[in-house]
């Protein structure tokens, strides 16, 4: 037997057969096909042009997420469309309340070994519990729900090793954002990232699916981590014991690369504008001042997310001039973080809570930035012009970072506040 | 791919030009919209593109052209905006496939010595790109087998209709 890679096995299974070599093309069965509120119609369209609403795939979701609830009446058409072909097709429809589609898709629908393909770049987030998600556009979307199949080229993949445990207040975000600067933001592009290690075999599934949730941003078709104990007992918290496999890389398998961090000597670092690989210490931009902090997202938005930001601000308060808001990245989530009190601090802290979902990070609505403003936001992206203005400006960071900022009103190193 | 020898000018972007430059979400109202969307196209990284752009032109980029979101308008909008074809060091993988999937052409090559407004020829049979200002020649990477088959046929949707499913060639 030909020793592959998490990438190449879970490929090799859905497409059939018992081993793919990085390069080959391949026709995969999909398990999950997903669209959201800003790709859906277009998709829609597709479905359509393909000759009906009857979709093959075992599974299609529609999720409203991006701007929900809808901030302009296109929009409101737009998801309107949505919940139409929901009903005709018999697609889930997740619909303005339950927040982020990647956040929901492992909280209630991923599966070790799933292949998971989605019109958002950040499908690849399902890695994090062991499936092969990768973001596409709507035509091909469209075409995977509709046929139940799709293309793909088996990918090299690329191993992150990683050692130790991470240090206080250091996150998964700062281990993300330290392996995109050292690859660059083309580094892994046609690529699968595949994170092993003791350092990441001890990481709760939050942080996985940070990891993987930005595999995209080195370029990569998906990031991966096998299916183990963690995984098992994030399904079985989930009500979805059934759904656990384990699934592992085999020994031996063949990498492209691999790449070594030491979780100990990590660092909280920042990801400055305009490229999410223009990654320097926290501390080295220090004095940055700082007019909105964003804690959420498909990145950084999860319960634990928020429990780390909530052990910075607790009993503080925001600077004056920095607005501090905070997006749950879904109802589950939301409704945790009233359960333990956490969204008492955050408006104790002088911090704004919104409903679930994207928010501001993809510029649509709660939370434009202004000409000329910093925000410092727990999401993936730094873009110019990212969170509704070409003028503004993005730094990333960890929740801890973040939360540090909103209290000091200035970039700043969470372990010095 | 109608013609196989294009002929424009040249409109050169730097590298990481992302789809938030070409569409961004500030302007995600008009996705269901897209010719008023083509005309913002490219408007973060050049606010002047999209009202001087003349049928035929190219756009040029560096690296990892197209990087970022999944947004399929991206590529569809510089299309509609009458470009001929995308030509760039390299594509990010989500624009790449989508540009293909929607019959825009995204050709690599070594695009360091394009300048601004130089004339071009894009010639999709012989592989190359000619510089006529500069009297360059540069040739282009052949695009993949199963995107050539995907192009063929007139793109993803049409390809399905016509085979009733993917009749792709499998290569190893």
């Amino acid at each position: 037997m030909t020793a592959l890679t998490l990438a190449e096995k879970i490929l090799a299974a859905k497409a059939g057969l018992d081993a793919v070599e990085p390069g080959q093309i391949v026709v995969a069965d999909v398990d999950l096909a997903i669209a959201q509120d800003g790709t859906g119609p277009l998709a829609i369209e597709q479905i359509r042009a393909l000759g009906g609403d009857r979709l093959r795939v075992p599974r299609a979701i529609f999720f409203i997420d991006h701007a929900a609830p809808s901030p302009r009446a296109e929009l409101s058409d737009a998801q309107a469309t949505i919940r139409e072909f929901c009903r005709e097709s018999g697609a889930e429809l997740s619909d303005v309340e339950m927040g982020v589609c990647h956040q929901r898709v492992a909280e209630d629908h991923a599966r070790p070994g799933d292949l998971v393909i989605g019109a958002d770049s950040h499908t690849c987030t399902a890695g994090g519990l062991g499936a092969f998600g990768t973001g596409m556009g709507s035509t091909d979307v469209a075409v995977g729900m509709a046929t139940g199949k799709t293309w793909l080229r088996v990918p090299e993949t690329l191993r992150i090793e990683v050692d130790g445990e991470l240090p206080p207040l250091v996150g998964a975000k700062d281990l993300m954002l330290t392996v995109i600067g050292t690859l660059g933001a083309d580094g892994a592009t046609y690529k699968a990232l595949e994170f092993g290690g003791a350092g990441v075999e001890s990481l709760p599934m939050a942080a996985r699916l940070t990891l993987a949730n930005m595999a995209v941003e080195a370029g990569a078709k998906a990031g991966l981590i096998g299916a183990d104990e963690v995984t098992r007992s994030y399904l079985e918290e989930r009500g979805r014991a059934a759904d656990w496999r384990p699934l592992a890389a085999d020994p031996g398998a063949a990498y492209e690369a691999t790449h070594r961090f030491a979780a100990l000597g990590l660092v909280p670092v920042v990801a400055a504008p305009h490229t999410v690989d223009n990654v320097h210490p926290a501390a080295e931009l220090a004095g940055t001042r700082v007019d909105q902090v964003l804690i959420g997202t498909c990145t950084n938005g999860r319960h634990d997310d928020l429990r780390a930001a909530a052990e910075v601000l607790r009993g503080r308060r925001r600077a004056a001039h920095t607005r501090l808001i905070v997006t749950p990245a879904s109802r589950d989530v939301y409704r945790a973080a009233v359960a333990d009190g956490l969204i008492d601090v955050f408006l104790d802290a002088g911090g704004l809570v919104t409903n679930p979902g994207c928010g501001a990070c993809v510029g649509v609505h709660e939370g434009i930035l202004a000409a000329g403003e910093v925000c410092v936001s727990t999401a993936n992206r730094n873009f110019k012009g990212r969170m509704g203005n070409p003028d503004g400006h993005i730094y990333l960071a960890s929740p801890y970072t973040a939360a540090a900022a909103a209290i000091a009103g200035e970039i700043v190193d969470p372990r010095t506040l | 791919m109608s013609e196989a020898v294009l002929h424009g000018r040249a409109w050169v972007f730097g590298d990481d030009i992302s789809t938030d430059h070409i569409a961004p979400g500030r302007l995600f109202h008009l996705r269901t919209d897209l010719p008023e969307l083509a005309k913002h196209v490219l408007e973060d990284a050049d606010p002047g593109f999209a009202a001087a752009v003349q049928p035929g032109d190219f756009v040029v980029g560096g690296r990892n052209f197209g990087l970022g979101s999944s947004r399929e308008h991206a590529p569809r909008i510089i299309k509609l905006a009458g470009v001929g074809a995308v030509l760039a060091q390299s594509f990010a993988r989500i624009f790449f496939r989508n540009a293909i999937n929607v019959g825009l052409p995204a050709l690599q090559c070594d695009t360091s010595q394009v300048a601004a407004g130089d004339e071009l020829e894009v010639d999709l049979l012989a592989g190359e790109v000619r510089d006529l200002t500069r009297g360059l020649v540069v040739p282009f990477t052949p695009l993949p087998e199963v995107m050539v088959t995907i192009l063929d046929d007139g793109g993803l949707v049409e390809h399905v209709r016509k085979h009733g499913g993917f009749a792709l060639p499998q290569s190893r």
